[in-house]
């Protein structure tokens, strides 16, 4: 069943729109939105978070627009959709203790007695693999892993159906990423949590979502089962993100083009750095359309789709 | 993984004394000797009836002794009473300017920072509108209009004072709004409200009590400008702007009368921003 959803949703700061026709589904299960900075990645979770209203389109939660829910609506989508955002430090007030920022999520549309507080405190720490003593700390006596696990605390102490985790790991240690991911995914499988996982770490997508899109320049270039978008990418920007990692043993990795470069403001946003733009990329934007069971925004994605082997791709291009 | 439950880390008031600034220490010490004077002038002043109404026709104008140690007035009396119990008018002016201003101008820059949009443009056009004004002029046009007294300078100060926190407290709170932790007490559904009380106002403070602590000595100078100029307070009151005006005639004769009590403006002045300097270079740090 469909929780949360984008429909052709643009977004904009002042005049300068930085997400375009964006449609997106969260459904119960885990889905990744990969994005590089400043492909307009969070700003889309703020609009589904409901921080933001789009410009144009619509957010649903369930079949309801978000825009249009009442009192009552709102409040219940404030309790089933939950953020856990990239750095604890900065999702937590600093002056407040670990156990006062789970309690006010607590007590924000429950009334409760003290003991039952407490005990509610000391069980959420202990589910996110804290110590309850932890509950008497502030933000800065804490380190960064212990901090983001505070912010997972606080997020399910509202017991949510869906996490938003907006770069949950990207502040963190190598080592302590691995373990706040072992983290989400036991707690969502445990929870029966849907959660839409925003990150430009293919690795962390590909453990973790059964289906992804790829966000540049703030539009879908690609979006399909993850393991399709990472084995057979379809799109030239998913490839060059893709063959970006690292990995052990392999050949350094060979950035396809300049994937930093200013998009094209007309044709495919692509095109400037794409190995393998024609004339018709400049003159015409690829709509997304359905090409072996995934979507995908490009003129030639036939093409990439037959040309994924590392030795024939990047034919020096004048 | 569970983490090894460490002692609680506590600030023991000795560790924030080590730690706090020499200068802020200076200008507490300074600004508490001040305070003193002013709670105990009626014990500790050598002749507390002179601190109203009294006058000595037969002791005018003594110069500085053992009896009076700072001197005596045209009408005779004690300048270190006077002095003293002038502490408490300059202290009462000072926190009344400072937690009316300061009050007024965090509440509505509170509002104006979070809110943003269409309050803000409001709250901060009629904020620069009375800071367009000179301070001074806006005070004495004030304290012209109004009676003479100390509620009058407390009226004119203030009226001129809470802008410079209304636009301090509202960029400080529009930088706080923009935190992940108020996005996260928004997703969790807090009210706007409680949220502004409980998020967005304590971590928009730090800056606003260093600059009440800066301002202390302007307040004090200033009520003492409108006293001197005869716009506030007035006979017997003492207050160290009008016994300075009362005494400048008589500098080249009789200079202990103005003297001490333009010195305890000077101290207090420079108590109150050798404080307010120390805070501030601590938050930098």
């Amino acid at each position: 069943m469909t929780l949360l959803a984008a429909e052709k949703v643009t977004l904009a700061y002042g005049t300068t729109a930085v997400v375009h026709d964006v449609s997106l589904t969260v459904d119960e299960g885990g889905v990744g939105l990969i994005g590089e900075s400043g492909s307009g990645k969070t700003t889309l979770a703020r609009a589904l978070l409901g921080l933001v209203r789009p410009r144009s389109g619509v957010v649903r939660y369930g079949s309801r627009d978000l825009a249009g829910l009442g009192r009552t609506g709102r409040a219940e989508f404030r309790r089933a959709v939950q953020p856990v955002f990239q750095d604890g430090s900065e999702a937590l007030d600093p002056r407040m203790t670990a156990g006062a920022s789970i309690t006010e999520a607590l007590t924000t549309h429950h009334r409760m007695s003290r003991a039952e507080r407490r005990d509610r405190v000391d069980a959420l720490l202990a589910d996110v693999g804290l110590d309850p003593a932890l509950a008497a700390r502030r933000p800065h006596e804490m380190s960064g892993g212990q901090r983001q696990r505070v912010a997972v605390a606080r997020a399910l102490a509202v017991e949510p159906r869906l996490l938003v985790l907006d770069e949950p790991t990207s502040a963190l240690d190598v080592t302590v990423q691995a373990r706040i991911l072992d983290l989400l995914e036991r707690l969502a499988a445990e929870h029966g949590l849907g959660y839409l996982l925003i990150t430009h770490n293919l690795g962390v997508v590909g453990r973790l979502c059964r289906t992804s899109s790829v966000l540049f320049a703030g539009r879908v270039v690609e979006s399909g089962p993850t393991r399709e978008l990472l084995t057979r990418p379809a799109h030239p920007y998913t490839r060059a993100l893709r063959d970006a990692v690292p990995r052990l043993g392999g050949e350094p990795p060979r950035p396809t083009g300049r994937t930093e470069a200013a998009p094209a403001t007309s044709g495919c946003p692509f095109r400037v750095p794409c190995p393998l733009a024609v004339d018709r990329c400049r003159d015409e934007a690829p709509l997304a359309r359905e090409v072996e069971g995934r979507g995908v925004a490009c003129h030639r994605a036939e093409e990439v789709l037959g040309h994924v082997s590392r030795e024939d791709r990047d034919a020096p291009r004048q | 993984m569970t983490t090894p439950a460490l002692p609680a880390l506590r600030r023991t008031p000795l560790r924030r004394l080590a730690g706090v600034d020499r200068l802020a220490v200076a200008g507490a010490v300074l600004l508490a000797v001040v305070v003193l004077a002013a709670l105990l002038a009626p014990w500790i002043a050598p002749y507390p009836e002179d601190g109203g109404s009294a006058t000595h026709p037969l002791e005018a104008l003594l110069p500085p002794s053992g009896a009076h140690w700072f001197g005596t007035d045209q009408v005779g009396r004690d300048v270190l009473s006077r002095v003293l119990f002038g502490a408490r008018t300059s202290l009462l002016i000072a926190v009344a300017v400072l937690a009316v201003s300061g009050v007024a101008g965090v509440v509505l820059g509170v509002v104006a920072g979070y809110a943003g949009g269409w309050a803000r443009d409001v709250i901060m056009r009629v904020t620069d509108v009375f800071l367009a004004f000179p301070a001074l002029l806006l005070s004495l046009a004030l304290a012209v209009v109004l009676q003479p007294s100390v509620t009058t300078v407390i009226v004119a100060i203030a009226v001129t004072w809470w802008p410079w926190y209304a636009r301090l407290t509202a960029s400080v709170a529009a930088s706080v709004a923009t935190r992940g932790f108020v996005d996260s007490a928004r997703c969790l559904g807090v009210p706007a409200p409680l949220i502004v009380l409980r998020h967005v106002l304590p971590n928009s403070l730090t800056p606003v009590l260093v600059q009440l602590s800066l301002d202390g000595g302007g307040v004090i100078l200033t009520a003492a400008a409108l006293s001197y100029l005869g716009l506030g307070a007035h006979e017997p009151t003492p207050e160290w702007g009008l016994m300075v005006q009362q005494g400048q005639t008589l500098f080249t004769t009789d200079w202990w009368v103005v003297t001490f009590p333009g010195l305890a403006i000077l101290v207090t002045a420079f108590a109150f921003n050798v404080l307010g300097e120390g805070l501030r270079a601590r938050l930098a740090r």
